[in-house]
């Protein structure tokens, strides 16, 4: 029976397929028709709620895209949905739509509010760029947000110590492990990893699933519903970010947004890539596992795990094996796990000081959408200015994240110049084999690759691990050349 | 105390900001649900058509084809060429052929599947280019043109040609199409849709079902956005859910998610135009003539009317001393497109900004020079090519205060002088104007209607014919209502749109919702007002007598309204009235392409600030500066924020949004993960925005002006600007190829061509 907190009441969701999203079960079953929905994708922000999940000072308010989350995923846990914050006076996140215009049509406006509800509780949003950052989830067709953001500014961070703010320390997610069976589905949540193995024993076809941002849309956009699902969520020593002796550990059921509040400090690379992230709402949801697990050539995280060296952590119940990122992606959509074994975690070694190193993401807009061409790229030099490491990784420009590997040859043991960069980008075509979709065509893959690797010769020329400037448009920064 | 002219706060937003506000898939009625089943390919014959397996599963309730239409099978706007149901030729890929009617969605989906649906493809135009090379067209080609173009050309100093091309554009209102039909007795059908015109469903609706349109009634509570994309398009499911209703004896509702609704509904048209120009040494335009193809999709509905109106702003707010420009719609097998903010003239000042900013390029001038004294000026430079005379041009006042308060030329200069230092990323900077004609353009679609009631305890309810869609247009005629009738706001109240209150109205389109209705129901408001009046003397023993904030004032005294409105009561005084508008003066007669279509103009100029990377093609708008033409605006917190949505919609629309269709006529992007409308990141943190002051324009409502789509045109100055910082890529003087929409990729092409002039 799934269990769960909506609302400030308990709530207990019978006879429903354990597919079934939370978007659905509040309009259809519930009839809070506050939530709505407009692309049952993550996209546009609409079905927007809060979930109370543990952050690291605390229970903390998250927005996620309730069309993507099945009811077994807020088991245990505690929801607020738009319907839920009608009281006496306004929310003051609704207090300052209303009063900047920010609603026009008004259908967005439910997801806006639970979104600047989040805001409203956070202290860290500190920078225009950072309320954009909060909000890019939410589209909205009519205002062109410039009164969506008057509002954010006035509620982010505020903190008001009212009923929410005072109930929080006590949602914390609870025992969140289930076991369900229904209209023909199995939907598990272990505990420990004894019972994951023993699920996995008892049905080895089941498949994984944790933030749901990605399998999610088989069931909302395909409309095929997975038999047996088997949640990582709960095991918690796989969600844990740390770093030992210069290695970054990342669990891989940490969120981007963990893993974003992780690196902002210790891998200016990964930070910078996670930046441009999908959005708030994916970030909160969506996870390190699940987006290298499905091997997809657009993935974000992996060609800047890929620059920077790393190895990904497999666990089954009888080993734990470590294997080179490269060789984990086997081909397209195919990776090296194999039956009833989970990826644990990716190991990333924090590079020297003397590296230059840098992860761009290209997409057709900035904020939300998927990757045109991504890159990582990392080059470390001796002494002299002799290349003794070269990993030039690429996204969007093969069937699977793929390192250019006849580039990284050519440069190694030659001094790291332009001459040299724009020699090595000539040799990006041996390795990367673009193809054109409506996100671009291959010509314009092929050739942003080649600018990318000449603009971070430039932009390393000072600042060798160069930080995301605020608010910047163009993913190459201007920069050490000018 | 008036809240006209005043900001007012959205007369839902409260009810926008609780989740509170229903729009019709809220609505908490028991209804059946459907799906459609859509033709599998762009063209083709049906050759077996067989849903008696999808009748047999489990949750189906019932399947409907052309077959079970009682009345005409058809829902064609304006020319009968769009079938309700296909019967024997499919005609676009996801044409209607069929409805599954059933108690769950899960349950209609698998009765789709079980259709037995059998098409034998035929050749297929899924290109605007495609229908050009085959002579594929939905209208015959229609010309204005003022005097002599030919003669014109001879010896000009300089002839530019060229060819513009712009994208469609989907709605993406956030609230997909939906319509709710409930069964009422006699066979009579109640439908609650998501629509920009009632009327039209009304009506379409009674020809689908063969009764009068007394027997049916179309309510509109709110929609969750339309932009032109519910005038037309919403009236086929909204047929087929009262088609299903009535037969069926039960409610029922028809609704599309994103990706149906993206991909069977029409889009914005996309244009391509083929032009040359003259001008003389210094910039000025001497000639244009111009060819614009509209891609019309496989069905007329409002094309030739858009195509048109591109041909109205195909000068902008320029006078060419001989233009002729003339216009086609083109027949695809692609959905069929339609109405979009703008209504086509968009698309047209398109052509003639690129013109403009070629012509600059050319002559290394700067482009708001060029822009600047091309303007219409006085007589004879004040006559459009369909021989309107320009009144009331307020562009120069306008361009002249926007250059000054964006700092036009400092910024410029400051400009040069960043792009000169540095290599991969350039600023580009520009200012365009805009024109833009408000009318329908039918002229007989220039009426309104309204019906206000009074109630004794001095409350009113108002109906009008207008829909809500965000627009802010409720909240206008609350506060019309309120001022004409003495009221205080809050004793106002804005009805759901319906035909039963408001009949025959015309389309909440063509940025005409409040000059249309305001009047109508400022017309309403008086008579009841003029009825009261005499109470009020008797009451306040006085002659002159004036009503406002709630109160009735005269000879030193007041009273609450509420209790004029109650001895009205006893007196026996009716307090309810209709009223009606019909704009004067307008006309255009086609045979000979001349007429005042347009009852005034409005007007706007705007200043974009770009920044380019000459790696990525990836761009951001720094800064936009709007100074606009709201006339004396009836709200201005609501107008602004027409102003501001409207202007990033447009940028959307020339940047980020690309509707692509794969070579089988399927629609690539058709939901927001691979279709990108701006996100909060796009809109420049510096957006200032500001209504032209003292702008009170004659014979409209309260001295207003319009401003539901001019401001998306306003866009073009990204456009321009974005071109500016191209160029800086290459040489002086560099002509700049950049297609629309201006996608990183379009960009980055554009900077390789400019470098390799260097
Ligand atoms: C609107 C939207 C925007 C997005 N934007 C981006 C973006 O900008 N960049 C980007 O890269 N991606 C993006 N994505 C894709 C997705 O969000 C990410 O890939 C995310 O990291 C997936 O994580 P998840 O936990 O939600 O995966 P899930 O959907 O839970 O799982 C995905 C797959 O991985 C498997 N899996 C998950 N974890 C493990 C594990 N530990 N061991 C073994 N198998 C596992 C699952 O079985 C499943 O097959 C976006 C998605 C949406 C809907
Ligand atoms: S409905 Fe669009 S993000 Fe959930
Ligand atoms: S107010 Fe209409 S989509 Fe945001």
């Amino acid at each position: 029976m799934i269990r769960f907190n909506l609302n400030g009441a308990w709530v207990e969701a019978s006879d429903v397929a354990p597919t079934t999203t939370l978007l659905r079960w509040l309009r259809d079953t519930r009839g809070l028709s506050g939530t709505k929905e407009g692309c049952a994708e993550g996209d546009c922000g609409a079905c927007t709620v809060a979930v109370v999940e543990q952050g690291a000072k605390g229970p903390e308010y998250r927005a996620v895209n309730s069309c993507l989350l099945l009811l077994p995923m807020v088991h245990g846990k505690h929801v607020v949905t738009v319907d839920g914050l009608k009281r006496e006076q306004l929310h003051p996140a609704q207090q300052a739509l209303a009063e900047a215009l920010g609603s026009q049509c008004g259908y967005c406006t439910p997801g806006v509010v639970m979104t600047l509800f989040e805001a409203t509780y956070r202290g860290d949003l500190d920078a225009p760029w950072k309320l954009d950052d909060q909000l890019c989830g939410n589209l909205c067709r009519c205002t062109g947000y410039r009164p969506i953001r008057e509002a954010a500014q006035q509620v982010a961070g505020t903190c008001p110590a009212d009923e929410f703010s005072k109930a929080l320390p006590a949602s914390a997610p609870a025992d969140t492990s289930l076991q369900l069976e229904r209209a023909g589905q199995r939907f598990t949540t272990p505990a420990t990893f004894d019972a994951l193995w023993d699920e996995l024993d008892a049905h080895p076809d089941a498949r994984f699933v944790v933030g749901g941002t990605d399998l999610s849309l088989e069931i909302t956009k395909r409309f095929q519903a997975p038999p047996k699902l088997v949640s990582l969520e709960a095991l918690a020593p796989l969600r844990a970010l740390t770093e030992v002796d210069g290695v970054l550990r990342l669990g891989a059921t940490a969120t981007i947004s963990e893993l974003e509040a992780f690196t902002a400090a210790r891998s200016p690379a990964i930070h910078r890539m996670v930046r441009y992230f999908g959005a708030r709402q994916i970030k909160h949801r969506g996870t390190i596992g699940g987006n290298l697990c499905t091997a997809s050539p657009i993935g974000d995280l992996a060609p800047v795990f890929l620059s920077l060296g790393a190895t990904a952590v497999l666990r089954s119940r009888a080993t734990e094996r470590r294997v080179p990122l490269h060789e984990f992606f086997v081909a397209y959509r195919k990776t090296a796990l194999g039956p009833k074994e989970v990826l644990a975690a990716i190991e990333v070694p924090r590079p020297s000081p003397t590296a230059r190193s840098v992860a761009y993401k290209v997409s057709k807009r900035r904020e939300l959408d998927i990757s045109t061409v991504s890159a990582g790229l990392f080059v470390d030099t001796d002494a002299s200015n002799l290349v003794t490491v070269a990993r030039f990784a690429f996204g969007g420009v093969a069937a699977t994240p793929k390192r250019a590997t006849a580039a990284e040859r050519a440069v190694v043991g030659k001094p790291w110049t332009r001459e040299t960069a724009l020699a090595a980008s000539k040799l990006l075509g041996e390795d990367l084999t673009p193809l054109s979709d409506h996100r671009g065509s291959a010509n314009y893959r092929a050739l942003v690759a080649r600018n990318l690797l000449v603009g971070f010769f430039d932009e390393t020329l000072t600042v060798r691990q160069p930080a995301l400037q605020s608010g910047h448009a163009a993913t190459v920064q201007p920069g050490g050349l000018s | 105390m008036s809240t006209l002219h005043q900001p007012q706060l959205h007369e839902s937003g409260k009810l926008h900001v609780t989740g509170e506000a229903r729009y019709v898939d809220d609505l908490a009625v028991p209804a059946l649900v459907a799906q459609v089943v859509p033709a599998p390919v762009a063209h083709g014959r049906i050759r077996r058509l067989d849903v008696t397996r999808a009748r047999a599963v489990p949750g189906v309730v019932a399947v409907f084809t052309h077959r079970d239409v009682p009345g005409e099978n058809q829902v064609g706007p304006v020319i009968h060429d769009e079938e309700l149901f296909a019967f024997d030729t499919v005609r676009f890929l996801g044409q209607s052929v069929a409805l599954v009617v059933a108690e769950s969605y899960a349950a209609a989906r698998a009765g789709v599947k079980a259709v037995e649906l059998e098409v034998d493809p035929l050749p297929a135009i899924t290109t605007l280019d495609e229908a050009l090379a085959k002579g594929s067209f939905l209208t015959d080609p229609h010309t204005m043109q003022r005097g002599d173009v030919e003669a014109a050309f001879v010896g000009a100093p300089l002839v530019l040609q060229g060819q513009v091309r712009t994208g469609g554009q989907d709605h993406f209102y956030l609230e997909t199409q939906c319509s709710l039909a409930l069964p009422e007795e006699g066979g009579t059908v109640r439908v609650i849709s998501s629509t920009q015109h009632p009327s039209e469903v009304q009506t379409i609706l009674s020809h689908v079902l063969g009764v009068g349109r007394s027997s049916i009634v179309v309510e509109v509570p709110r929609m969750g956005g339309g932009f032109g994309g519910k005038e037309t398009q919403a009236a086929p499911y909204a047929a087929m859910a009262a088609l299903a209703a009535v037969k069926l004896r039960k409610a029922v509702k028809v609704w599309l998610n994103r990706d149906q609704d993206m991909m069977w509904t029409g889009k914005r048209h996309p244009f391509l135009s083929n032009w040359r120009a003259a001008f003389d040494a210094q910039g000025r335009i001497l000639a244009l003539d111009a060819k614009l193809y509209a891609d019309g999709g496989f069905s007329s509905d409002l094309s030739r009317a858009i195509c048109d109106r591109a041909l109205y702003h195909a000068d902008n707010a320029y006078f060419v001393p001989a233009i002729r420009v003339t216009g086609q719609v083109a027949k695809t097998n692609l959905p069929s497109n339609t109405a979009f903010r703008g209504f086509g003239g968009p698309q047209g000042m398109a052509l003639v900004e690129e013109v403009m900013s070629r012509a600059a390029e050319r002559l290394g001038l700067d482009p708001a020079t060029v822009r600047a004294q091309n303007f219409y000026g006085d007589a004879p430079r004040n006559v459009t090519q369909y021989h309107q005379t320009v009144t009331e041009n307020r562009i120069g006042r306008i361009w002249s205060e926007l250059l000054e308060s964006s700092r036009y030329a400092q910024r410029r200069a400051e400009l040069e002088a960043f792009n000169a230092g540095s290599a991969h990323h350039k600023w580009g900077l520009a200012i365009t104007p805009v024109k833009f004609g408000i009318s329908f353009t039918t002229s007989f679609l220039n009426q309104a209607g309204a019906l206000v009631v009074v109630y004794a305890d001095g409350t009113a309810q108002v109906n009008h014919g207008g829909t809500e869609m965000g627009q802010g247009l409720h909240t206008k005629i609350r506060a019309i209502a309120a001022h004409e009738l003495g009221l205080d706001v809050s004793d106002v109240r804005v009805m759901t749109t319906a035909t039963d209150k408001v009949p025959n109205t015309s389309a909440t389109a063509a940025s005409s919702g409040s000059d249309l209705n305001g009047q109508a129901v400022k017309a309403a408001c008086e008579t009841v007002r003029e009825r009261l009046v005499p109470i009020a003397q008797k009451l306040l023993g006085a002659e002159a007598v004036s009503f406002a904030g709630g109160f009735a004032t005269g000879g030193g005294k007041a009273v609450p309204m509420r209790e004029v409105t109650q001895a009205a009561y006893l007196a026996q005084v009716s307090m309810s009235a209709t009223g009606y508008y019909r704009t004067p003066g307008i006309n255009y007669d086609r045979a000979t392409a001349k007429g005042k279509p347009f009852h005034y103009f409005a007007y706007g100029a705007a200043v974009a600030e770009v920044e380019l990377s000459g790696l990525t093609g990836e761009h951001r708008v720094r800064r936009v500066d709007i100074l606009h033409d709201a006339g004396r605006s009836l709200s201005p917190s609501i107008d602004v924020g027409q102003v501001e949505g409207g202007f990033i919609q447009g940028v959307g629309w020339l940047t980020c949004e690309e509707v692509r269709f794969d070579g089988k006529g399927f629609l690539a992007t058709h939901s927001p993960d691979t279709y990108k409308i701006p996100a909060c990141g796009d809109t420049p943190t510096e957006f200032h925005v500001k209504l032209l002051e003292n702008a009170a324009q004659e014979g409209v409502i309260h001295g207003s002006k319009a401003v539901g789509e001019p401001p998306l045109m306003l866009a073009l100055s990204v456009v321009a600007a974005l071109r500016h910082a191209v160029s800086a890529f290459g040489p002086a003087k560099t002509e700049v190829e950049l297609a629309m929409p201006c996608t990183p990729e379009a960009l980055l092409f554009a900077v390789e061509h400019a470098k390799s002039k260097g």
